[in-house]
């Protein structure tokens, strides 16, 4: 028997919803995940096979390439479900449109970002990288890639209506995320140059803090001029 | 077929104006549409009768005027009017990586109300897509598409307001008189029904249909 369904089961229903076609159409994860691992071998051929150098360079390295992989998808958070009619209904649901843009986000991180971020171990230790360096790899993606896709929400909001959508999103959401390549490499550096971590999770923390309560509301701002 | 009545406001729309792209589609238009009405909405191409209909469910800002869902305007407690509302657009809202009923689970689910998949299934077999039901809809006609966007008019707990843009499209025979007779059962039991069509309809001249031409 049909009952009414709470604010909460909504929100988790979308992040089912939005896993389920993720799992149904795999090709759009799975791309993401290759050309992560391709750009990632592209690096040592173009640079050379001297350890000591690759060592140096692999964490910004992974970073970059799992930032640019993650681009890859984030157009499509809402444009099949613009086009579709969907998007119209997830306006008129009794959920508020930032929390379920939140969910969709969510949805969004895990088919794309938290995969990346459990492929990352295995790409860095092709670099020889110390097994604890590897460590602080993984956890500075794990706070991370839902920066990217919280951010990136934002400007998949804003270019939906507009041709060739999925370039201008790079060209806007790129400069954005900088910060997070920043103390997001920078804090593997830190580590194995022995300064610690701690400063720079911090702030990557304290930045996913903030991006969790005020992205879902810009994006919301963003669809709703974009579906006027 | 869920018979039970439903409480529908009354839906008033106050001197609207639509401008899209720089034109002015439609002025000053008031209008009051008591339950148990269907509004029947005419025009020619581009008259603007879908941006009506998305005015009316709030998807659409109105460049003047309000809409008035009983004595409030729909956009003081947009929770309470989505709940009451259900807005099928002119494509089908349907996932083609999913089933029928995984789609009007979810659907469902959207709408406010956690349905099991035997609720689904009822609500298929009504519309005569049993046999569609566990299809995946990438493999089904236009037609059936638009039949399984419909089916969610039959699931249990139904919403007052139904806001159906061009629900006629794609339709054979059978399933354009299953569509009409479900318009009238539904303000006879107290709601309303706001559609737009180009075709006209057997149900065209009855005594609850009011008729707007843009």
């Amino acid at each position: 028997m049909s009952h009414s369904a709470s604010t909460l089961s909504i929100f988790t229903g979308i992040i089912r919803h939005d896993l389920q076609l993720a799992l149904r159409r795999k090709s759009d994860s799975l791309s993401a995940l290759i050309f992560f691992a391709v750009v990632a071998s592209l690096f040592p051929l173009g640079i050379g096979p001297e350890t000591n150098r690759l060592m140096q360079i692999a964490p910004g390295m992974l970073w970059i390439a799992a930032l640019l992989a993650a681009m890859l998808s984030l157009h499509k958070i809402f444009a099949e479900d613009f086009l579709d009619g969907s998007l119209d209904q997830v306006l008129l649901t009794k959920l508020p449109l930032s929390l379920a843009v939140l969910a969709k986000t969510i949805a969004h991180w895990i088919s794309s970002g938290l995969l990346l971020a459990l492929l990352s171990p295995i790409l860095a230790l092709q670099f020889n990288l110390p097994i604890e360096s590897v460590g602080v790899l993984f956890l500075s993606l794990l706070l991370g890639t839902p920066l990217l896709s919280l951010i990136g929400s934002i400007g998949a909001g804003l270019t939906l209506a507009s041709r060739g959508g999925g370039t201008l999103l790079s060209l806007i959401i790129l400069p954005l995320v900088a910060p997070v390549l920043i103390f997001g490499a920078g804090a593997v550096e830190a580590y194995q140059a022995g300064l610690g971590f701690t400063a720079h999770f911090s702030l990557l923390g304290a930045m996913l803090a903030i991006a969790l309560f005020l992205a879902p509301l810009a994006t919301a701002a963003s669809l709703r001029i974009a579906l006027e | 077929m869920n018979n039970s009545l439903v409480m529908s406001k009354t839906l008033r729309l106050e001197s609207i104006t639509c401008m899209r792209g720089g034109k002015t589609l439609f002025e000053d238009l008031s209008l009051e549409i008591q339950p148990g009405t269907i509004l029947r909405i005419a025009g020619d191409n581009g008259s603007g009768k879908s941006s009506l209909l998305r005015i009316l469910c709030g998807l659409l800002p109105v460049y003047s005027g309000q809409v008035f869902w009983g004595n409030d305007s729909i956009h003081y407690d947009r929770d309470e009017f989505n709940s009451e509302l259900v807005y099928l657009g002119h494509i089908p809202a349907l996932k083609a990586d999913l089933t029928a009923i995984e789609n009007l689970v979810h659907l469902a689910l959207l709408g406010g109300f956690s349905i099991s998949t035997a609720d689904a299934l009822r609500a298929l077999d009504q519309a005569g897509l049993a046999s569609q039901a566990n299809r995946s809809i990438r493999t089904l006609s236009q037609g059936q598409k638009q039949r399984i966007a419909l089916a969610r008019l039959r699931l249990p707990n139904p919403k007052a307001l139904w806001i159906l843009d061009e629900p006629f499209n794609a339709l054979d025979q059978q399933a354009n008189q299953a569509l009409q007779s479900l318009l009238i059962q539904h303000v006879e039991r107290g709601g309303i029904v706001a559609i737009s069509s180009h075709q006209s309809l057997a149900i065209d001249d009855g005594p609850q249909v009011m008729r707007l031409s843009l």
